[in-house]
């Protein structure tokens, strides 16, 4: 039985010498980005006597003439191509809406997903009224954004075997923001689990699957117990992320997989306290500053 | 209440760890996320505390008011009790929505806390029949990330470890009128023994195992759940069953032996806390909101 009561610490503020990227030009809602008027007024900035201001807190990027503010927290904004991770939350005629931490619900048409039986079946109505079946609300998937409606909202698919319905597991939410772009968003990570970053800021942890997947389209799930081994491995990689995340680190395989070799010396329970928290992102800070230079 | 959907595939992956005793986040079934708290974090309070437990976050705060005991009890002060559900928390609180859960809330710290054994209720009568102290308790609910009741109860016994009651003097003139004086020193004040005040510790209930301190994720997986309220020496003092599903004996008397058991440690490190943010006086810097 662990019983931590403690009083509350103020949040250390990192010393200079441990961030190079001090290059960063941060803004706080409001203040002045640019005074230089030709410049094009992109997301995150609005325009107020011949001044670009910011209307969110993060970070300036420059594109040519093109000046953007990218929150530090945020829903998520879809990107044609981008990797997701969403929970079913409505069975509707001909698709599924999904919660992929954007405004609007996202929609996964049944048409945009495999079914079982190969991929250039016909969509008959037997196949609408047994969607429930193959997916229903609280279900987690991993899929790729298709297009971008003009409102904003995400139309997705899951068109290969990558993608599709995930069974056993953690979901671990960051925001969007933290989520580096990478060519690929699944690992098989070294430690024995594997790992899905989703663009939207939703991380599936899950055990590296034995063999490739059955003819069954990957809607049937195994729910047969996880050893507990994988479990404290996926147990120690959730508490991790959530501390580089609380530490506002960018997170892609290398941050991760450095952040649980920094973590093996410590139980996994006392992941959750913060100094711990900052010991471990620190170390994982510098081995990342090593690999850089 | 906040409330989280999850696929079947999840709830069977918390399962099955509750079983192997290695929950999602490493803890064990009788774990406790880290507790952080507070007190006297809100000025024009009689006593105030803030407590985090993970993502839950409840901000109390009392206010003794002077008023008439009641009939069946004219030699006790009373306490009232008001619970808000914050639209902070959780969008399902707007408007009304957190009417309901805030109702039931209080009603439950009513049945704990307004009765001799909990509070010393007799200290807070000045003259029997005509004057008492009222303490209104105010709880602001303003994160729910599952476990809320412990929380409010560790709070409202951190808040009344605060609470400073001004000291009145009651004066008795020759035709026998009474009149009630109020010391002029704001440092000459009355504290509540919080000695008898309980906190609730809530037992989930997950497969044939139960946890203390459930996140919502695991709160979503657990049909039954039982509530003991439990004092610094171990006597459990209120029980409730909550959650649709059913408890056989066996499994309840085992939930409360773990709860009165986890229940002890909880009152010792909060009071050891308690005082160690109390022996810092001036000198502990506030952390309040903004940190």
């Amino acid at each position: 039985m662990a019983m931590d009561i403690r009083l509350p610490v103020a949040r250390k503020r990192l010393s200079e010498a441990v961030t190079t990227e001090n290059s960063f030009h941060l803004v706080a809602p409001g203040d002045t980005v640019t005074t230089d008027i030709t410049f094009m007024r992109g997301h995150g900035t609005y325009m107020e006597d011949d001044k670009l201001l910011a209307s969110v807190a993060g970070v300036v990027q420059r594109v040519n003439k093109l000046v953007c503010v990218q929150a530090l927290k945020t829903r998520y904004n879809g990107e044609v191509g981008d990797i997701v991770v969403g929970r079913i939350t409505e069975v509707q005629q001909k698709r599924w809406k999904v919660d992929t931490n954007a405004r609007l619900d996202s929609v996964l048409l049944l048409s945009s997903v495999n079914l079982p039986g190969g991929e250039l079946r016909r969509r008959s109505a037997e196949d609408e009224l047994a969607m429930r079946s193959y997916l229903q609300e609280g279900d987690l998937i991993s899929a790729e954004v298709q297009q971008v409606f003009a409102d904003g909202a995400l139309s997705l698919h899951t068109r290969s075997l990558k993608y599709g319905k995930l069974g056993q597991g953690v979901l671990v939410q960051v925001s969007p923001s933290l989520i580096k772009r990478r060519k690929t968003h699944f690992h098989n990570l070294l430690c024995g689990a594997s790992i899905i970053l989703g663009n939207n800021g939703f991380i599936w942890l899950y055990t590296t699957p034995q063999e490739a997947e059955d003819e069954a389209g990957g809607f049937v799930t195994n729910l047969e117990p996880v050893s507990l081994s994988d479990r404290e491995v996926i147990s120690r990689l959730k508490n991790c992320i959530l501390a580089l995340a609380a530490q506002k680190m960018l997170l892609y395989d290398t941050s991760v997989l450095y952040c649980y070799e920094a973590s093996l010396t410590h139980k996994i329970k006392d992941l959750l306290k913060t100094e711990v928290i900052e010991n471990i992102v620190m170390e994982t800070r510098q081995r990342l500053l090593e690999l850089e230079a | 209440m906040a409330s989280v959907v999850l696929s079947e595939a999840e709830k069977v992956y918390i399962l099955h760890g509750v079983q192997d005793d290695l929950r999602t986040d490493g803890r064990g079934c009788e774990d406790y996320r880290v507790i952080e708290v507070e007190t006297d974090v809100v000025s024009n309070t009689t006593g105030s505390a803030r407590v985090k437990i993970g993502h839950t976050d409840v901000l109390v705060g009392v206010k003794a008011e002077m008023g008439t005991p009641k009939l069946d009890r004219p030699g006790e002060g009373y306490v009232e009790f008001f619970v808000d559900c914050s639209a902070n928390a959780t969008p399902e609180f707007e408007g009304r929505g957190g009417e309901e859960l805030g109702t039931e809330i209080s009603n439950m710290l009513y049945k704990i806390f307004d009765n001799q054994s909990s509070v010393d209720l007799e200290s807070l009568c000045i003259l029997p029949r005509e004057h008492c102290w009222v303490l209104y308790i105010d709880v602001l609910l303003l994160e729910c990330g599952g476990n809320l009741f412990d929380t409010i109860t560790i709070c409202i016994k951190a808040a009344l470890f605060n609470t400073r009651i001004p000291k009145v003097n009651v004066l008795e003139d020759d035709e026998g009128a009474k009149e009630i004086e109020l010391s002029d020193d704001p440092y000459d004040c009355m504290r509540l023994n919080v000695e008898g005040v309980p906190c609730i510790v809530t037992l989930n209930k997950i497969g044939h195992r139960h946890v203390v301190d459930a996140t919502l994720q695991e709160e979503a997986c657990s049909l039954a759940s039982v509530l003991v309220a439990v004092n610094m020496k171990g006597t459990l003092t209120c029980m409730r069953k909550m959650g649709k599903g059913s408890l056989d004996p066996e499994s309840i008397f085992e939930m409360i032996g773990t709860g009165k058991r986890v229940a002890k440690s909880l009152h010792v490190s909060l009071q050891s806390v308690l005082n160690q943010e109390e022996s810092m006086g001036k000198k502990r810097q506030k952390i309040g909101f903004l940190r």
